[in-house]
């Protein structure tokens, strides 16, 4: 793989990264913003990869730890999720402040 | 060899009966039988052990002070003061009269106090006075005569706030507590040098090494000598600490009689008379002394002319004749002193105690009638002696006495004073005592015109008032044997001391029997030139001078007495405010007002400023402002925990960015 493509590659990372970070920030649906960091973490795994064409193979071992504690993540996020949801019948963030306590 | 007969009984029987019947004041409420046996019986308990006391030292023949050690008290480091109580000639003197004028005046009371709900609490409080008086003049040292001292002086503030209901009367009690209060001031730093100087606190060791150790007219005697005087000044009501006296009057009136004219305000007497042997190398404080009191005799008896209460005229009086006491300790007549403190007692308890049997006699007469006004005025008196024959004709004795008329005790006490000021070298004090003592005759008179006499020139007297003449009584046996009993020593009281200028026996027992104890001052006295001259400042001797003074005594009594008994009087709530120089004396020369504006305001603003700026503003300040410091922080700091998730996410962002920012750069 060309150093070219290597940047293309880390650039749709950073893109993909910074897209999640704003969507975490400014987004109010909970699952929304789940869904943000998981593409967060796939901006990182496409790092990863990417990286992994020039320094071997340890990039792509990292992707697959990366890809098991967020499909853990998922399940328990998405637990909590319908937890609050049974709760509040509700999942704007705004209108929680449990977190407080 | 003199051993005094039980010596602890003394404070002990005044002391358990102060005990008993404070008690009983909690205990049996109304039950008015304990204080009634107990109250009187204590003292008069006391008042007999002294007397064997005193027939013990006479037939002994000592001379010298015995001291009783009872039991250690304050020991540290060099300082040993123990419970020792000191009988010699001098404090049996004192002892005597303390509580045989307590006694009579116990005796009175229960007549007096009779309807008061304060019976028992009453009589705790005159017995505790008791005992700490005869702390006060058995002490042997400066610290344990402190004690009686400051224990007066609360059983003062105790009595005149007797009736603690009216504020004006519990005012009076704290006012008198504080002027006291500079006078202990000047006690307690006499005790400080005298300790630094003597190494000891014990009246014998101290007065023996003074003629030793102090230079006659150094610095240190006269410093120990006026801070004692302060203590005097406030004590016994002397310029310018008088001003609590008068209002002292808002107490009971045997408690006026007791401890405001007989007893506790003759303590800064006592305490001149007792340190004789500093005062007597201290020229200077000896002219102080001396002056001061001369002055407070005049001025005191100037406002006595134009009060109308008939117990301010007895107060201010009681100051003027105090001012006698100190103008004859000042001169170095200590004995003289002490003779004109005894008589005075007499006089002075009888005066007090027979003006509470017309306070006592009006105010029952008002009850019936529904009248109201201040039975202490005597425009509201008038014409008394028709029903209170024993009253009136014992206070006619203590007048004369007062007034120095001839054969009455006060004749012999008080002209001696004048007569040993004019022959000591003061001729100057000696007219002003001179002067004061005809303005006493002045204004006794004056009272008991107003009181006594005036017939049909009294439209507005108690016994006018229609039912309230037949309510007007003769003071009950309980309260007329005291006055009599004090009528006779007001006569004879003063036929122990009579000088040898007059064609009569000369006798000198008071001042032979008081020799002992002042001999060490007049040795000093006499060492550095006090010899006393043979005639006044005026020339003529003894003789003259005592018939000059009884006469214009006499002829002053007699003129006021027929001018004020001819004149009408308006009754006390419709006459004006007295005008021009009346007014004036009337107001006490404003002394009151001077000290308000002078001293009480200046220092209520500068402690109003320390409350409001230093209080308040400073430390509060700090205090409060660290508080409200830390509160604000911590307000901060709790904006940051919202618990709303996307506040925590961008916080966690911006210091994800500012770890990789510095982390980069």
């Amino acid at each position: 793989m060309s150093p070219v493509l290597i940047r293309i590659a880390l650039l749709v990372s950073a893109a993909l990264f910074a897209i999640g970070v704003v969507g975490v920030i400014l987004r109010r649906n909970a699952i929304v913003i789940f869904l943000c960091v998981e593409l967060m973490l796939n901006a990182v795994n496409l790092s990863f990869v990417a990286f992994s064409r020039l320094l071997g193979i340890d990039g792509q071992v990292a992707v697959f730890f990366v890809m098991a504690v967020a499909a853990a993540e998922a399940a328990v996020g998405l637990a909590i999720i319908i937890a609050i949801f049974r709760h509040y019948e509700d999942v704007d963030v705004e209108r929680f402040d449990l977190l407080k306590w | 060899m003199y051993h005094p007969v039980l010596p602890w009984l003394i404070l002990a029987l005044p002391l358990a009966g102060a005990a008993l019947n404070g008690l009983g004041a909690f205990v049996w409420r109304d039950d008015r039988k304990l204080a009634t046996l107990l109250g009187p019986a204590a003292v008069g308990g006391a008042f007999v052990v002294v007397a064997i006391n005193f027939f013990a030292m006479l037939s002994a023949g000592a001379t010298g002070p015995s001291v009783v050690h009872l039991w250690s008290w304050l020991v540290s480091g060099g300082l040993d003061v123990g419970i020792d109580l000191q009988f010699d000639r001098l404090s049996m003197v004192m002892m005597l009269v303390v509580t045989g004028v307590s006694t009579l005046i116990h005796v009175y009371s229960i007549g007096y106090m009779r309807g008061d709900p304060g019976f028992n609490r009453f009589f705790a409080y005159l017995n505790l006075f008791v005992f700490f008086m005869l702390v006060l003049v058995m002490g042997a040292s400066f610290p344990l005569m402190f004690v009686g001292w400051e224990g007066v002086g609360l059983c003062s503030y105790l009595l005149i706030g007797f009736w603690y209901e009216s504020e004006e009367y519990s005012n009076a009690g704290k006012k008198a507590f504080i002027v006291n209060r500079i006078g202990d001031f000047g006690f307690l730093v006499a005790m400080f040098l005298i300790f630094r100087i003597f190494g000891t606190l014990d009246f014998v060791p101290v007065f023996g090494a003074a003629p030793g150790t102090l230079q006659f007219g150094g610095a240190w005697a006269t410093l120990i000598t006026l801070f004692l005087f302060l203590a005097c000044v406030g004590k016994s009501a002397q310029i310018p600490l008088y001003v609590w006296l008068p209002d002292a009057m808002a107490g009971p009136t045997p408690v006026s009689a007791l401890i405001h004219a007989a007893t506790m305000v003759t303590a800064g007497v006592y305490l001149v008379a007792r340190s004789s042997v500093l005062f007597a190398l201290a020229p200077l404080s000896q002219a102080v002394v001396a002056s001061v009191g001369a002055a407070t005799a005049l001025f005191a008896a100037v406002i006595a002319t134009q009060q109308w209460d008939i117990k301010k005229v007895l107060a201010y009086s009681t100051i003027s004749q105090l001012g006698y006491m100190f103008l004859a300790v000042g001169v170095g007549a200590f004995a003289t002193g002490i003779f004109h403190l005894m008589t005075h007692a007499f006089f002075k308890a009888l005066l007090f105690l027979g003006a509470g049997a017309v306070i006592h006699a009006v105010e029952h007469a008002w009850h019936g009638t529904g009248r109201h006004g201040d039975p202490n005025d005597m425009r509201n008196h008038g014409d008394l002696r028709r029903w209170m024959p024993v009253t009136w004709i014992t206070m006619w004795s203590a007048t004369l006495a007062i007034s120095g008329v001839f054969p009455f005790a006060g004749f012999f006490s008080k002209d001696e004073v004048i007569w040993k000021a004019g022959v000591l070298g003061y001729p100057l004090l000696w007219g002003v005592a001179l002067v004061a003592a005809f303005l006493t005759a002045g204004y006794m008179a004056r009272l008991m015109a107003l009181t006594f006499h005036g017939g049909e020139n009294r439209t507005f007297d108690p016994g006018a008032e229609s039912g309230a003449r037949e309510g007007l009584h003769a003071a009950p046996a309980v309260m007329a044997i005291p006055l009599a009993i004090l009528g006779v020593l007001s006569l004879v009281g003063g036929w122990i001391q009579i000088p040898e200028g007059l064609p009569l026996p000369h006798v000198a027992a008071l001042e032979g029997w008081l020799e002992p104890a002042f001999e060490p001052a007049h040795e000093i006295l006499a060492a550095h030139g006090g010899v006393a001259a043979s005639t006044s400042p005026l020339g003529g001797g003894e003789l003259t001078w005592g018939l000059v003074s009884t006469v214009v005594a006499l002829a002053v009594v007699v003129w006021i007495f027929r001018v004020v008994v001819r004149r009408r009087y308006v009754r006390a709530d419709e006459a004006p405010e007295p005008a021009g120089l009346a007014r004036v004396l009337y107001r006490k020369f404003y002394v009151d007002e001077l000290y308000d504006r002078v001293i009480v305001r200046p220092l209520m603003a500068l402690w109003r400023g320390c409350w409001k700026i230093v209080d308040d503003g400073l430390i509060d300040g700090t205090v409060n402002g660290l508080a409200s410091g830390t509160r604000a922080v911590g307000w901060v700091g709790s904006q940051f925990q919202s618990g709303r998730l996307g506040a925590y996410i961008l916080l966690f962002m911006v210091g994800v960015l500012v770890i990789l920012g510095t982390l980069a750069f």
